[in-house]
Order: C-alpha cells, then structure tokens, then sequence
C-alpha cells in the first residue's frame, strides 16, 4: 500500500516537474532547513533566549564571530539584552512560521466556507457575502489587520493584552486574507454545482452541507492550494511588518519582525547585525516559500506545459 | 454610461456608509469615550452630564448619523491622547504623506511601466533577466527591510542621505511643503524609493504579462503580415490593449501606496499620517483611528470611481455597448 503510494508519487507529474525544476528544489530545501530549525530549535539552537538565568546584560551587542570584538560563544552576535543572535533567529522563525501557518488556515477555513455557501446559495446570501468581500478587497490587508489589531488592544485590558498578542496577530491577519480563497472557491463552486453528480446528489436527497462537503469541497480545493501557499509566504511578511511596527510580537518572545525592530535602533550606532540577520532569515523563509508557491501554480495548470 | 456611473456612485456611498458604519462602532464601543476625556476627579453626575450634552445617550441611529454628518463636515472629535481636534492633526500631517504617495507613484509608474514594455519585447536579453530577477526579491522583500538597507547603505554607511524626517519644510499656510528646499529633496529620496519599489514591481510584471499576451493575438500576427514596422505593432496596437488592466491595477496601487506608506513612514520617522495611526494604535487613540480609517476609505473609492471613469476614456467598446 505504502508502496504502491510511494511509486505512485514517483510517477506523478507533479513530482517530475518538481524534479526537473532546479529553483523548485532549492527553495523546497531552504524552506525545509528553516522550518527544521525552527521546529526543534530547543535541541539545535547553541543558547536559550528566553531563559533569563543564562543572559548577561555584558554580553550585550556583541558583534558576529568574524569581526574583531566577536565572541566565539555566539556565532551571530548578540543583541540589546545579551540574547545569542542565532538562537533568537531559530525561536524568533518558530513564531514566525506559526502565526504564518495558523493565519493561513484561519483564513482558508473562513474563506473556503463563505465561498463554498455563497457559491452554492447564490441569491441574496451570495451578495450580501460578496458585498462584504467587496468593501474588504478595496483595503490593502495590512491597513485591516493593523485596525483589528487597535481594536483589540481598545477592548482588551493591558496586562491581558501581551499574553493574547499572539491569537490576536493570528486572527487579525486572518481575517485579513480570507476573501481571495472565497471569490476562488465561490466561482468554481458555481461551475459545479451545476454539474450533473451534483443533480444526481441532489435527487437522492442529500443535504446541501453534506453535499458541499463530500461532493464539491474536493473538486474546487486545488486552486486553494496554490493561493494557501503563496498567501503563507504574504502571512509571515504581514506578521513580521506588524511585528516591527510595533503592535505584533512584544519582545519577551520576539519574532522575526520582532527582532528587526529591536536592532533598528541600534543602526544608527553601527550595530547593523540585530536587524540585518533576522532579516536575511525573514527574506530566505518569505522567498523560498514565494517560489514554491509559483513553481505549485505551473505545475498544477495544465495550460502552461 | 450614466447608467453605469450612477451605480458605481452608488456603490461608492454604500461603501463609504459601511466604513463609517464601522469607525462609528470603533468610536462608540471600543473603550469609554467619557473616561478617556475626563480625569479621576470627574463624579459621577458630571460624567452623566457630559455624556448627555455630547448626546450619547441617544439612541442607535441617530448617534450614527450624526457622525457621519460631522464626519463629512470634517468633524471627527478630540483626540484622547493629544487632546486637540482630530482633522488638525491630520491636516498637519496630510501634507507629508501626500507628497511622499505622490513621489513614489511617479517613480512607481515612470519607471515600471518602460520596464515592463521592455521585459515583454526582449524577453530573453541579459536585462531583462536581471529586471524579472530584481522584481521577484522586490516582491519577497518586506518594505521595511528594503528601507532598513538603504538606510543603512546611505544614511549610516555612505552617509549621503537624511536617514529620517522631512528635512526643512516651507509652509504655503494651508500646506507645508518639502519640494522647495533641498534638504526636503534629499529627505524625500529615500522613503520614496522605499515605498515605490513594491509597486512598480507589480506594474512592470503586470504590463509585461500583458504584453505577452496581447502579442500572441491574431490582430498582431495580422498586423505583422501587412508589415507594419515592429515599433508601431509594438506601440501603437500591443501597448493599447494592455493598458485596461494596467489602469485598474495600477489605480488601485496608487490607492495603497498611501495605506502603505504607514510602514515607510515609520521606517524613516517621516512625520505623515501613516505615523499618526501607529501611535494612535500604541496609545489606542480610538479618534485617530476611525478617522484614518475614514479617510483612507475615502481616497480607495475616489480612486476607484476615477479608475472606472478612465475605462471609457480608453476602452472604445465599453462606449458603444453602454450607449
């Protein structure tokens, strides 16, 4: 069976387009470099950043191991608190990656859904959602997920706020990209629902949810996938932009964006590596995931071979 | 045609009544307004007071209305933090982010569209390559690291360029501008490029997958098989077809760089209202708020009406199927 899946995916198109395509494995391996570091960073990473018995406000702004102050305990340097700049990356991408990942499933959960309903209801239940996805494409995301993110600290107490700072990121940035999965999946849903299983599933007396889910939900997700991808790679830049302008992340745990905020004031005093590092982490992860993401989109559409 | 304008005025009220409808719900639920005005030494009687003059007591609608009629007049409260008018505020920073939107759409556009055509003609030229290599890391790089680099090239490195801030500013009494004076040029350098290169990543890529596209069309072929010379195929018939969602895009662009401009704002500390927002965000200044939210609404669904409007302007079909 395993076997029989195995060759199966051997022999897929899919994956010998994957194969004979040298940026699609480049990126496939950094992307997956970044996500192991950060998954097991307690056991790779050379130090604990958050384990406040082990910092030492001496070791502050220290300079990479190549520059002549360098320290060869930290490879990286260290930051404004004496944090091992490398070990910071690796649990700052951990955060990162999971805002990303969590937000992209928000918001393929809610827009699928709403596209699934309105696509299949059509009438008035279909313009009034399309109606809101209207109002809400016209805003750039990140102008609402900074808004929802305003609000929520408006209704939440302050002490409360930094402990919850992660869902509210999560669900903020959510919200903020539902509407494309809901326009992809309300058009093909429409497409389908006229087809003649979908009658036959009807006449039988299914229910429409059960239809939705069994019948249409697997023939209109593979575009969802291409969107989810590159919408993961728009996720971990729209955390990370939040993060370093100051109302994502706080800097107990910092995240990616977190730490390029951080280092951005020690710039002007030559300190360059605090922002730039986390930096080039952010730009590998969002880059590599980008061209995944592309690759994914030519490869599933059969117009372009 | 009226037909068609009337409805997307239409549209546009709708939407612009939704936000409000929104702000008007940040303004009113999010937090007390009463006790973000008042001290600790406010009693009760006069909260209530005060809570009835500014009519908050009223019911539902009538307290909507009311702000979106003195929102429309321009009227949008006390900020909490600041305590003084909202719309002064923001008419003290409109300028700035005027000028920097309205500098990097210049860039986004002058810049992006040539290379766009050129990309699309020579398709396989060492430039070229180069140009769609340099669009994909503008598209993977977050505005701010592109603004953290280059301050850190110019400002800290090169030392050639202001890293942060307006430079000196001459005040025309109902607008204060950085164009006259030369320190207000090199300020402006930096930030603009920092906010254009996203756009016109997007516009060059956008017009030279039209172009590819429109090129492969039977009116092209045909134009080619009459021999007409390759720059007026390539000018006058390709670059005409492309330019319908070339405007629409990049309308909407342009509509976003001044949402974006939160980011290059706060990157180089130029003091628009895009750093506004964000320090209201910080101190939740609920005011401030609602009327960004209000304004930059306003600016998307101008831009939107004038974008639909350019489409008859261009298109000639759309004329003759509306009339």
């Amino acid at each position: 069976m395993t076997r029989n899946v195995l060759s199966r995916a051997y022999n897929s198109d899919i994956f010998y387009s994957f194969s004979h395509s040298p940026t699609a494995i480049v990126s496939a391996v950094v992307a997956l470099l970044i996500c192991l570091g950060a998954l097991f960073a307690p056991l790779v990473s050379p130090h604990n950043p958050f384990d406040l018995a082990t910092l030492d406000l001496l070791d502050a702004n220290i300079p990479p191991i190549w520059s002549a102050d360098g320290d060869s305990r930290f490879l990286l340097g260290t930051d404004d608190q004496g944090r091992d700049m490398l070990s910071a990356i690796l649990y700052g991408s951990r955060i990162s990656l999971l805002v990303g990942l969590a937000s992209v499933l928000f918001s393929l959960v809610v827009g699928v859904s709403l596209g699934l309903i309105s696509g299949y209801a059509g009438g008035r239940v279909d313009s009034v959602i399309m109606r809101i996805a209207d109002v809400q494409l016209s805003f750039p995301a990140i102008l609402i997920a900074l808004l929802i993110d305003g609000i929520a600290r408006g209704l939440l107490p302050r002490h409360l706020h930094d402990s919850l700072s992660l869902y509210v990121l999560i669900f903020a940035i959510g919200i903020s990209g539902w509407v494309q999965y809901a326009r992809t999946v309300r058009g093909a849903t429409m497409v389908e629902r006229n087809k003649e299983y979908v009658q036959a599933a009807r006449l039988i007396g299914m229910r429409p949810f059960t239809i939705l889910r069994r019948h249409i939900l697997p023939n209109v997700l593979g575009p969802v996938l291409v969107i989810a991808t590159i919408h993961l790679a728009v996720a971990i830049i729209t955390e990370a932009t939040l993060s370093f302008l100051g109302v994502g992340i706080p800097p107990t745990t910092p995240s990616l964006g977190t730490l390029i905020r951080i280092g951005n004031s020690y710039l002007f005093s030559g300190d360059w590596w605090i922002s730039i590092f986390p930096g080039i982490a952010l730009v590998l992860l969002a880059l590599s995931v980008n061209l995944l993401g592309d690759w994914l989109r030519d490869a599933l559409n059969p117009k372009l071979r | 045609m009226l037909n068609f304008i009337a409805r997307r005025v239409f549209q546009s009220i709708f939407v612009m009544l939704a936000v409000g409808f929104i702000a008007f719900a940040m303004f009113r639920y999010v937090g007390d307004p009463i006790n973000n005005m008042v001290g600790q030494d406010t009693t009760l009687e006069q909260r209530a007071e005060l809570r009835r003059q500014l009519g908050l007591d009223d019911p539902f609608l009538v307290q909507y209305f009311r702000f979106i009629g003195n929102a429309a007049q321009g009227d949008f409260g006390m900020s909490y933090r600041q305590r003084r008018p909202v719309s002064e505020l923001i008419e003290s920073r409109m300028p700035a982010t005027l000028e920097l939107s309205f500098a990097s759409a210049v860039i986004a556009l002058f810049l992006g569209i040539p290379m766009g055509i050129y990309t699309a003609l020579r398709r396989d030229g060492v430039l070229s390559r180069s140009f769609m290599t340099l669009s994909l890391i503008g598209i993977s790089l977050p505005t701010f690291l592109i603004g953290i680099l280059m301050i850190l090239f110019f400002g800290v490195m090169l030392r050639w360029l202001p890293s942060f801030g307006r430079g000196d500013v001459v005040d025309l009494g109902w607008w204060s501008t950085g164009f006259l004076t030369k320190s207000g040029w090199q300020s402006l350098i930096m930030p603009a490029f920092t906010l254009a290169l996203f756009q016109m990543t997007l516009i060059m890529r956008l017009v030279r997958a039209e172009m590819l596209e429109v090129l492969q069309t039977d009116f092209i072929k045909f134009a080619r098989a009459r021999g007409l010379p390759e720059r007026m195929i390539n000018f006058r018939h390709a670059l005409k077809n492309t330019l319908v969602p070339v405007i629409t895009i990049t309308g909407l662009q342009l509509g976003s760089i001044i949402a974006f401009s939160i980011i290059t704002e706060t990157v180089f500390q130029w003091p628009g209202m895009g750093l506004l927002f964000i320090q209201s965000i910080g101190s939740v200044d609920i005011p401030v708020m609602a009327a960004y939210l209000l304004l930059i609404a306003f600016f998307f669904v101008i831009i939107n009406l004038i974008v639909d409007l350019l489409y008859f302007a261009v298109d000639p079909r759309l004329r003759v199927q509306k009339s």
